[in-house]
């Protein structure tokens, strides 16, 4: 592996300018090129951790004979990233996963120079003749950790600390809210975002100032261990690993987490490039495939708690529950989905309302 | 709202202060002697990278902010050699200087990613803090008071000694401060040394304060806060002070306008955006003021080559 940061990048950019001179089938012979972009760094324990992870997956299971991977990390969202991903089409990548969701821009610019150059988006929303799209469902794994969250706590407050509000943050808490809900109908979710994939004094804040106003169980959707750190300094009754396993950083309060594993789709697609048979695709799998995993239960939720949150897992996976089934009232009283009704994936991304009993 | 409450937002806000008003203590000595070092924010995230390295090795707080105030005051001079001994721009240097901190940080910190710091806290026995009034005085974390105490320290050395005089004298006019037989830079590396020092403590506040952890850019951009902090300051330790407790006590405040209806006054953007609105306006009524002097040492930024 080759890991660079933006801006020896710039610097090896210049070098690479003369390469395409090579032309294409130089590469072609050798291994197939396949380009990482990172919003943050592979050290975070979190989102971009799980990305890592996958490739690494991806590796063993194709064979560093015949794939070379180049990461790289922390590049900023935005039209920024635009000559991230124009210098890696150059050097001859034919496969470049951006993995976050404010790339898309400079990814379909690119993808429309770079026609024989495949793109995948992570959580992107527009595709392209030679840019897919890959994504997770992870509001089905934030409906078990609402079950969790619901049965265990004991001020009836939860809090759910979100980085940027675009729809898969926004239908996060949404599930979260509504599973919790149904099985403590008291229970109130408060809403804060720190406008940021990442600012871990921030997210600290944010924990500390929602556990002085008497929250005892906090959810997040940013991309790093803070908040289940601040958590555990606290003794609140919980918190939950997002992105990978955090349970390290909280051992007493770290109640269960939510996995990503995009390494069976890192090989699947890595290998259709190299089969030659990869196509324009939207994938979007949850826990019934694996994509979306529930990491191991705290020894301190007890088995009752255990076994709903399973039993909601397992319902999910077989299709029995749907995250997002009727009847769902948004936080002004209004309803929003009649009974028997469910929000489906196409509706999903239109969503602009939350939840019954969010204060957002 | 309860007593309980606003406690514990006044030491939320404390806590979010005091980084940057370290950091902005230093950086005020350096502007003071005429230098402009806008390294700041590599050299706090050197000292948290040391801070964390040295208190998952050895256990104890105190040596790790020490090694963070040294191994940040090392990097200083690097910035000194370059600005002083060989007269290069400051600006451009100051920016690489972060560059560096940053890779630096990042790549020495990558084997304590997965580890938890242990967090420091209140020097005072828990008994002081255990009633909540109190707490507002005996319940924060030692480099709380010790930033207190440096708004002093560096208040009285500035305007009190004679040694703070040289210093004055150097930022405002070198070559008179030459000319009558002053070492403009050495005093000039002595400051800037200050300022690296400062800055590494400031570092040192983040693990061991508010993110128990080691992850790049761990500071996230507060580094700049400071040395926009030092300007909205017009160069006086005791505005420095109120300024830091009004940074933070909007950074603060944003998170409890997003997570409290009874605090919506106005929207969080508003307040996120305060403290950047406060150093424009600040920095126009600086610059209307007509009194003949402005508050920017006069040789702040200009290198200084001896001749004769």
């Amino acid at each position: 592996m080759t890991s660079f940061n933006r801006r020896t990048m710039i610097k090896i950019g210049g070098a690479a300018a003369a390469l395409p001179l090579l032309g294409s089938r130089a590469f072609a012979q050798e291994k197939l090129k396949v380009g990482f972009v990172l919003v943050g760094s592979p050290d975070d324990n979190g989102w971009n951790f799980g990305h890592d992870r996958g490739r690494k997956e991806m590796l063993e299971a194709i064979g560093e004979d015949k794939v070379e991977t180049t990461v790289v990390t922390n590049v900023a969202e935005g039209p920024d990233s635009e000559r991230v991903f124009r210098e890696l089409a150059q050097q001859g990548h034919k496969l470049i996963y951006g993995t976050s969701f404010g790339f898309g821009d400079s990814m379909l610019k690119v993808a429309k120079q770079f026609p024989d150059v495949k793109f995948e988006w992570a959580t992107g929303n527009v595709s392209a003749p030679n840019l897919s799209l890959y994504n997770a469902k992870f509001h089905e794994g934030r409906a078990v950790c609402g079950t969790v969250a619901g049965l265990m706590t004991k001020s009836n407050k939860l809090a759910y600390v979100g980085s940027i509000p675009i729809p898969e943050v926004r239908m996060g808490i949404n599930a979260f809210a509504i599973a919790a809900r149904k099985v403590n109908p008291n229970a109130t979710v408060k809403v804060v975002y720190i406008d940021s994939w990442f600012d871990p004094a921030k997210e600290a804040e944010a924990a500390r100032a929602l556990i002085d106003q008497g929250i005892d169980v906090i959810a997040q959707h940013t991309d790093g261990p803070v908040i289940p750190q601040i958590a555990e300094e606290r003794k609140i009754v919980g918190v939950f690993g997002q992105g990978s396993d955090m349970s390290a950083f909280a051992p007493t309060t770290h109640l269960t987490s939510i996995i990503d594993r995009w390494g069976p789709h890192y090989t699947k697609s890595v290998q259709s490039v190299l089969d030659g048979t990869w196509t324009e695709s939207s994938v979007w799998d949850g826990i019934a495939s694996g994509e979306v995993e529930i990491g191991p239960y705290n020894a301190n939720v007890p088995a009752d708690v255990v076994a709903a949150a399973e039993k909601v897992k397992a319902d999910i996976a077989s299709g029995a529950l749907h995250p997002f089934a009727g009847p769902i009232k948004d936080n002004t009283g209004t309803e929003r989905v009649a009974a028997g009704d469910v929000i489906d994936d196409g509706e999903y991304w239109a969503v602009d309302w939350y939840a019954e009993g969010v204060e957002a | 709202m309860n007593a309980e409450l606003v406690i514990a937002i006044i030491v939320s806000i404390a806590a979010a202060a005091t980084p940057i008003l370290l950091a902005a203590l230093g950086e005020l000595v350096v502007e003071k002697s005429g230098v402009l070092n806008l390294g700041v924010e590599g050299m706090m995230l050197i000292g948290a990278v040391i801070t964390v390295a040295v208190t998952l090795t050895t256990g104890n707080h105190l040596l790790a902010i020490v090694c963070a105030a040294l191994a940040a005051s090392l990097s200083s001079l690097i910035f000194g050699f370059l600005t002083l001994t060989l007269s290069a721009n400051q600006v451009a240097t100051g920016l690489a200087l972060t560059i560096l901190g940053t890779g630096f940080s990042a790549l020495f910190g990558q084997p304590y990613t997965v580890k938890s710091v242990p967090i420091i806290r209140s020097p005072f026995p828990p008994e002081l803090a255990a009633d909540p009034i109190w707490r507002v005085i005996f319940g924060h974390p030692p480099l709380v008071y010790f930033a207190l105490l440096m708004v002093v320290a560096v208040w009285w050395f500035l305007n009190r000694t004679r040694a703070g005089l040289i210093v004055r004298a150097v930022g405002e006019n070198d070559l008179s401060a030459h000319s009558i037989g002053y070492p403009v830079i050495g005093v000039r590396y002595l400051a800037v040394m200050f300022g690296g020092a400062m800055a590494g403590i400031a570092g040192a506040c983040f693990p061991l304060m508010l993110t128990p952890q080691w992850v790049e850019r761990l500071t996230t951009g507060r580094g700049w806060i400071a040395l926009a902090l030092v300007v909205f300051a017009a160069w006086r330790p005791f505005r420095l002070l109120a300024g830091a407790y009004f940074f933070g006590f909007m950074m603060i405040f944003e998170i409890y306008a997003k997570s409290n209806s009874a605090f919506r006054v106005l929207p969080s953007e508003f307040w996120a955006a305060l403290p950047y609105l406060a150093t424009v306006l600040v920095l126009v009524l600086i610059s209307l003021r007509r009194e003949g002097r402005t508050s920017a040492p006069a040789c702040l930024g200009k290198p200084f080559v001896a001749t004769g």
